[in-house]
């Protein structure tokens, strides 16, 4: 045997994979819908109001910085700031963030006080599809400030499993 | 648990804001995920995490399984006194995993 023949196989072993691997995609395709379902904008408002109460919510004074478009869902850096001299009388009891398409709601709440000397946290958190972020402040006074922004994702989390 | 990694600055002035990295690994299971047989993985994640600076607590964070995978934080304190900053990841099951870092305050 010589070395020519068995250089077509290798190359139709390499194209069947390929091959069986896009079928299985295509075949996968259908099992999304039988993702969780997720939060939807009604999840989103019963968990702001967990937080909130009654009280009013305005915007302003939060500064949320996610990317607007992100290629990845699994690992999205979202910065938060807000406005705030952090001082004894005057400073930020906590900031939380929510979604509104993962199949929870919450997102994280951090807890600060007048010792942060600047209201300012970054992370990296998890969307499941292109959605709104939101950040919710709670001030010393117990007023809420609000920032979203509209992010739109490429590959989303919690899609691993169809691998 | 696992290996956390932290970066707070050894030396500052006194009253100055100074910025806390942290991350810890850990591959915060959501619980929404199956396995390739089509079991849901039950769900696993880091949900507090506490700082605390002389036995104060100065930051706290209660996570969601919407954190990414070796949760990162970075957050702000401000530098009162020389001392031990201590740090706190507890999971789902109580258990805990802590880190410590020393700052000298002039």
């Amino acid at each position: 045997m010589n070395d020519n023949p068995q250089q077509p196989a290798a190359t139709r072993r390499k194209f069947l994979t390929a091959v069986g691997g896009f079928a299985g995609f295509i075949a996968a395709g259908p099992t999304v819908t039988l993702r969780p379902a997720a939060a939807t904008l009604a999840a989103m408002a019963a968990a702001i109001r967990e937080v909130v109460g009654e009280a009013p919510v305005r915007e302003g004074k939060v500064m949320l910085d996610v990317p607007p478009l992100v290629e990845n869902g699994n690992a999205v850096s979202l910065i938060v700031s807000v406005e705030s001299p952090m001082t004894g009388s005057e400073h930020v009891k906590s900031i939380h963030i929510f979604n509104e398409k993962n199949p929870q709601a919450n997102v994280a709440a951090f807890y600060l006080g007048p010792r942060a000397g600047r209201a300012r946290v970054s992370c990296r958190i998890r969307l499941a599809d292109s959605q709104k972020v939101v950040a919710i402040a709670r001030l010393s006074d117990d007023s809420f400030w609000f920032d979203s922004v509209n992010v739109m994702v490429t590959l989303a989390a919690c899609l691993e499993e169809l691998r | 648990m696992t290996r956390a990694l932290i970066n707070v600055p050894a030396k500052a002035q006194r009253a100055e804001v100074i910025e806390i990295k942290t991350l810890v690994s850990h591959p915060m299971e959501t619980g929404y995920r199956r396995d390739n047989v089509g079991n849901l993985i039950p769900r696993d994640i880091i949900c507090r995490f506490v700082c605390t600076y002389n036995g104060v607590e100065v930051f706290r964070a209660d996570l969601f399984p919407a954190m990414a995978a070796n949760p990162f934080l970075s957050f702000f304190t401000v530098a009162t006194e020389s001392g031990t900053i201590e740090f706190q990841w507890t999971d789902d099951h109580g258990n805990t995993q802590t880190a410590s870092a020393s700052i000298e305050v002039e």
